[in-house]
């Protein structure tokens, strides 16, 4: 396909050559599929997850969890655990309801929103199964797990509230004094009436994103350590940076005298980007005791209590003209928030609004965001976080636009997707897209898949009423990465900015040390930072190291969450890059004698232009240490610091295609094939770039086929365990076939988009509009997630679905 | 409490345990071997397994006092003498077969154990050998391609150290 692409933009195929270990001599590391740093401990177990964490004199915490889904709390009595074996102390709500504060909500998305008290430990009332009501402290968790059975709660019922729609009628059952309505979000732009009037095709739908619970691998887990005024915390979390700000304010404990390390992270997909009940009691606990306690959650215990992601009901509603080009859009969405609002509940579906219209160009815009409360679990972030819902939404209705005009879906994509001579784009939803190629990759994707071939297929399985039949699912989709530039999150009353830091050490034997702001949890920034490092200081590779996640070290970051790490943190790391070199310049100028608008650097060397005269940055760096002899009014350091703040988002895209086979007698829906092309802009390691993609792609498809948060009519969890809530084996997903186009961002000196939720993003829509593309002979126009083979059968057999 | 001789990466134990202490406290708690992590508390996940009597088993699912008289290898006891890599270890980094690395103990010690009855396993044999791990990073695509390379590095190898019997 190269040679059909246009000359702005650089094709790339995955090669074998792209996966080398190892850059060629005199190639730069940026690029290079470089094995990662993070693997030796993580292969070995030589691991440090925070469970793994033993303090002298530690004791372990257990929590007793509510029930029910809503009740008054009539009498909560701790006192017979006390005195059983190895029982240390136990506590109520209410023992610590003077001190526990209420949990943060840092996105008042407006000036009304309901924002409920949300103590850690319940004290009245319980609007949620699984809510924390008491804690045990005992000296091993055996005993902790046994002495909650001795704690006596007496639960008065109240009515669960579990329908968003219900919940939002006259004489519903309340969840909150306030009513069930936290807030009305709007967003319009252009004449939305004058879209839709005499449009001579209009689309409407409603979808339902279903309730989803993020299942990182490593359960949470939580150490927290007094030492006199002073506290440490180690918590499995993303967030180490905000986590300490927040518990400061949660506990009153000094922001100085408060250390947050996140070890290392099992994962965490948004799971993790929160400040949760557990965190404060475990200070409290730690303040109170004068001892190291811990806490570590059983799979259960995490079904039911960490935030859940999607739970949204969409209508959605297009005009069209009758050759397929969208006059306007019209979004009115209903979001579960849960019990409580969380750390950044009522905002994960406003990051959809502005993606609604996906990469489409239209006249007019019009969106409405309900959050409601319901007896369940709070939403928050799950990777994607708004973005997969809309679009979802969008590349589903437009599947529904090409059937009821008889287009195929590409074609009608093609008709309004914005081209690539057309970047920079201004969007419908107030956004400015800096660069794509959307041509390019949907062009690439279809090469890959055999699109024609597979249609042809299709036909003669349709024709021959061959019981398996054969759906091919489009998803062309942008994201807004890199949350984010704090001016924008500003506008949204975001609490924070979205800028990154970075110190980069030059230390006197020539090795760096990096300290990010950024806090992996497994997307190996060990490794990309160092080939950003080797590259901008002209440093091996292997003497370059990375730290964070601890606040005694890496005292300044916005962490890890929406893709923004390379884009955001990465960029940091350049610019402290940046002023290392400047510094070292003027050094190396007065070491070799010459002006320092004479001294060129490249690869290392510091060299006086024209001559072979150079000192090499390792040089620099001992010269600096000694400070024998440096320039006068010249610091004897070459460290240096940066903190970025981005213009703009980033806006990756990509195609993606699926090919399903539906057994139509059974309802089983096996995927063929599955082609990724994705547009993350430039590539630092395209080995880990595929690695995410890969894992998107699996909870993408996951929500699409398997998985689902049930809670029964009385608002209990049914899904919380492993073998209720189904997470995808490897049996359960087919080997994916990805690729790249290269469209540089514009925005960033890297030209870096990022990756961590592109997959999940665009695979959803992907998978269920080949489901329903499958069936259309059938007269299904829709089947609702998780397209499991019961309501796949029923779809086909007319039953409700 | 129940007096239990087990053995672990090659050093024998002596402990006094509850009968309900499940083998994967005893390894993490009690002995300091950390490096087997705990996914779940239902033997779905598989984070936990381990070998014991050279066949793979959940850790959280055995107890103990059920380990008395065995001979356990953990993550941690598969490298050679002198901190080498087993190979399937190896091929895990090479085929970036894992990300956060919570799973990874897990799946390497499974993937060990499904080559001992299949040494050169099919790629749809390899996805249901595995079926009882579970990776949320990886979307599985790697772990298979590293299986499929461990497969190949440890063919010709001597049996012992190809399967991660006999610890250091």
């Amino acid at each position: 396909m190269t040679e059909e692409l246009d000359a702005g933009m650089v094709a790339r195929t995955i090669a074998e050559s792209d996966m080398l270990s190892e850059p060629a001599p005199g190639r730069a590391e940026v690029g290079a599929a470089r094995r990662r740093k993070e693997d030796a401990r993580l292969v070995t177990g030589r691991t440090r997850w925070t469970d793994n964490i033993q303090l002298p004199g530690m004791l372990y915490v257990a929590f007793l969890r509510s029930p029910m889904a809503h009740a008054r709390l009539t009498r909560v009595d701790v006192s017979g655990a006390l005195g059983l074996p190895g029982v240390v102390a136990a506590f109520s709500g209410r023992d610590l309801a003077d001190e526990q504060g209420s949990l943060p909500c840092a996105w008042p998305v407006t000036e009304d929103i309901v924002i409920p008290d949300h103590p850690p430990m319940a004290v009245d009332e319980v609007r949620y199964a699984g809510e924390a009501v008491a804690c045990v402290v005992a000296t091993d968790r055996y005993r902790a797990a046994d002495a909650l059975e001795a704690v006596e709660v007496d639960y008065d019922p109240l009515p669960p509230v579990l329908d968003m729609t219900e919940a939002l009628t006259e004489g519903s059952p309340k969840v909150h004094e306030q009513g069930n309505r936290s807030f009305v979000w709007k967003f319009a732009a252009g004449d939305i009436g004058a879209a839709f009037q005499d449009a001579p095709v209009v689309v409407e739908r409603t979808y339902v994103q279903q309730r989803l619970i993020p299942s990182a691998m490593e359960p949470r887990a939580v150490v927290a350590q007094s030492d006199g005024d002073a506290f440490t915390l180690y918590s499995a979390t993303q967030i180490p940076h905000i986590l300490r700000i927040m518990l400061a304010s949660v506990t009153g404990i000094p922001e100085h005298k408060l250390r947050v390390i996140a070890p290392d992270v099992g994962g965490g997909f948004g799971s993790k980007l929160q400040v949760t009940a557990e965190e404060v009691i475990l200070l409290l606990l730690a303040r109170r005791l004068g001892k190291p306690v811990k806490w570590t959650e059983s799979r259960s215990e995490g079904n039911l209590t960490v935030h859940h992601g999607r739970d949204q009901l969409q209508r959605i509603s297009l005009a069209a003209e009758a050759d397929g080009r969208i006059r306007g859009l019209k979004v009115d969405l209903l979001a579960d928030m849960g019990a409580y609002l969380m750390l950044v509940t009522p905002g994960i579906p406003l990051l959809g609004a502005f993606m609604y219209n996906g990469i489409y160009k239209m006249d007019a815009y019009d969106f409405t965001c309900t959050g409601v409360f319901t007896t369940k679990m709070p939403t928050d972030a799950y990777r994607g976080a708004g973005r997969p819902e809309a679009t979802y939404a969008i590349e589903r209705v437009m599947d529904e636009l090409a059937h009821e005009l008889g287009l195929d879906p590409v074609e009608v994509r093609r008709r309004n997707w914005i081209r690539h001579e057309e970047f920079p784009y201004a969007t419908i939803a107030g956004l400015t897209y800096d660069s794509g190629n959307y041509e390019a990759a949907t062009d690439k994707a279809l090469a890959l898949f055999g699109y024609d071939k597979l249609r042809a297929e299709q036909a003669d399985r349709r024709e021959r009423g061959d019981h398996v039949q054969l759906g091919i699912g489009t998803s062309t989709f942008t994201e807004m990465c890199g949350l984010a530039p704090s001016r924008v999150l500003g506008s949204l009353s975001y609490g924070a900015g979205g800028w990154e830091h970075a110190d980069v050490r030059m230390l006197p034997t020539g090795k760096v040390e990096v300290v990010t702001g950024s806090s992996p949890h497994g997307q190996g920034h060990e490794t990309a930072w160092s080939q950003i490092v080797a590259d901008a200081l002209g440093v091996p590779f292997e003497d370059v190291s990375v730290v964070h996640g601890d606040t005694a070290v890496s005292h300044k970051g916005m962490d890890t969450y929406g893709s923004r790490s390379l884009v955001v943190g990465g960029i940091a790391v350049l610019r402290a890059c940046d002023k290392v070199k400047e510094k070292a310049r003027q050094i190396a100028a007065h070491m070799l004698e010459a002006s320092p608008d004479d001294v060129e650097f490249a690869e290392g060397t510091f060299r006086v232009r024209g001559t072979d005269a150079g000192k090499t940055i390792q040089e620099v760096a001992l010269a600096t240490f000694a400070a024998h002899d440096l320039p006068d009014g010249v610091e004897p350091s070459l460290d240096s610091s940066a903190t970025f703040d981005p213009e703009n988002f980033s806006f990756p895209h990509g195609t993606h295609l699926c090919a399903v086979e539906v057994d139509t007698e059974t309802g089983g829906v096996k995927i063929r094939s599955y082609v990724a092309v994705d547009d993350v802009g430039k590539v630092v390691n395209p080995m880990i770039v595929e690695g995410q993609v890969h894992g998107g792609l699996a909870q993408g498809i996951a929500q699409a086929l398997f998985e689902e948060a049930v809670y029964d009519a009385e608002g209990n969890l049914l899904t919380t365990t492993m073998a209720d809530y189904l997470l995808p084996s490897a049996a359960d997903l087919p080997d994916f076939v990805t690729d790249r186009t290269e469209t540089p961002a514009t925005t960033n000196a890297l030209g870096v988009k990022g990756v961590g939720e592109a997959g999940t993003i665009a695979s959803t829509p992907a998978v269920v509009n080949a489901v329903v593309d499958a069936l259309r002979p059938y007269g299904v126009h829709d089947v609702p997630m998780p397209c499991a083979p019961e309501r796949v059968w029923r779809a086909i057999n007319g039953g409700a679905a | 409490m129940t007096r239990i001789t087990v053995t672990v990466d090659g050093i024998a134990y002596e402990e006094e345990v509850e009968p309900r202490l499940l083998l994967v406290h005893l390894l993490r708690d009690r002995l300091g071997l950390t490096g087997t992590p705990i996914g779940c508390d239902t033997g779905n996940c598989g984070a936990c397994t381990v070998m014991l009597d050279g066949r793979s088993a959940k850790s959280c699912s055995v107890l103990a006092v059920q380990a008395d008289g065995s001979d356990v290898v953990t993550v941690e006891g598969l490298s050679a003498d002198g901190g080498g890599w087993h190979p399937m270890q190896r091929a895990f980094h090479e085929e970036h077969a894992l990300q956060c690395g919570y799973c990874t103990p897990g799946m390497i010690i499974a993937a060990i154990d499904l080559l001992k009855d299949d040494p050169d396993p099919s790629d749809d044999a390899i996805r249901h050998g595995l079926e009882g791990n579970l990776c949320r990073c990886t979307g599985y695509t790697n772990i298979v391609r590293a299986v499929r390379r461990g497969a190949r590095d440890m063919s010709g190898q001597d049996a012992a150290t190809a399967t991660g019997e006999g610890g250091r």
